[in-house]
């Protein structure tokens, strides 16, 4: 079955969304994610998707499924990356992400979830994440 | 002025992996027609809205693209067509917020956003066909 890889770093989760995905493979993603939060106890995860050329309603709304499923879980959620037309086109759609934590490029995602979770009193193992 | 067709293409909407072609070839098309790159991702979302709907709400069935041409303006027109039960509440199904399905209630409505004409012909019991097109 099609999966879209999730990688660990630390206590983090990193996912690329680099394909087109089908409302199928949203929702496998969004069970997967779940799962390796609490088994790998994440505290936070990033999700990249510069590579999306659009976000409709429908992975709009599992991306802030995913924060609040995250969040359920003890874990932060940052989707970076966006595209400016993808940003005009999903406000004009009518959805704003209420919810979702964004940053622009992984960097300052990353930078984000450190402070978050460092601030939650989480140890930070400092898997190679460290400045 | 009258709007002639120059070409169409019709794509089949049978499962969510037709919605991602659908998103591919209108990519294609507003990509030859030089929408700018806002244009193409408005059009392309709209496009994934409305294969969905045909697809969750239609029971499948299919869009055809086609090219208009309207004096020296140009347009692509989408129009999505199913057999399904039809829309009951034409204006309630517009309503941003109002869902069916599993979607966020934003697709009818926010579709007819990013495009510039929208058209609704539904009987209920034998199906919808919904007309969009962006004119360059």
């Amino acid at each position: 079955m099609e999966r879209i890889p999730i990688l660990r770093m630390g206590s983090y989760l990193l996912v690329t969304i680099q394909v087109d995905m089908h409302d199928r493979l949203a929702l496998t993603l969004q069970d997967d994610l779940t799962n390796r939060i609490c088994e790998l106890n994440a505290k936070g995860v990033l999700i990249d998707i510069s590579s999306l050329e659009i976000v409709d309603s429908f992975i709009g709304r599992t991306l802030a499924n995913i924060a609040s499923m995250a969040k359920v879980l003890d874990a932060e959620t940052v989707v970076v990356g966006m595209q400016p037309a993808v940003a005009i086109t999903l406000v004009e759609l009518g959805m704003s992400l209420p919810g979702i934590r964004t940053a622009l490029n992984v960097e300052s995602g990353m930078e984000y979830l450190r402070e978050t979770v460092a601030n939650h009193g989480a140890s930070d193992d400092g898997d190679g994440t460290e400045d | 002025m009258t709007v002639t067709v120059q070409k169409t293409e019709t794509v089949t909407i049978k499962s969510s992996s037709d919605v991602v072609i659908v998103r591919q070839r209108v990519r294609v098309w507003t990509t030859e027609m030089k929408f700018s790159l806002v244009e193409q991702t408005k059009i392309v979302t709209a496009a994934s809205e409305l294969g969905r709907n045909t697809l969750e709400h239609g029971g499948g069935g299919s869009v055809e693209l086609a090219l208009l041409v309207n004096g020296v303006r140009r347009g692509l027109r989408l129009r999505f067509s199913d057999q399904g039960p039809g829309i009951p509440d034409v204006a309630l199904a517009l309503k941003d917020g109002y869902s069916t399905g599993s979607g966020m209630g934003l697709g009818l409505g926010g579709s007819k956003r990013l495009m510039s004409e929208f058209e609704i012909e539904t009987n209920p019991g034998s199906g919808t066909t919904i007309t969009a097109i962006r004119w360059k």
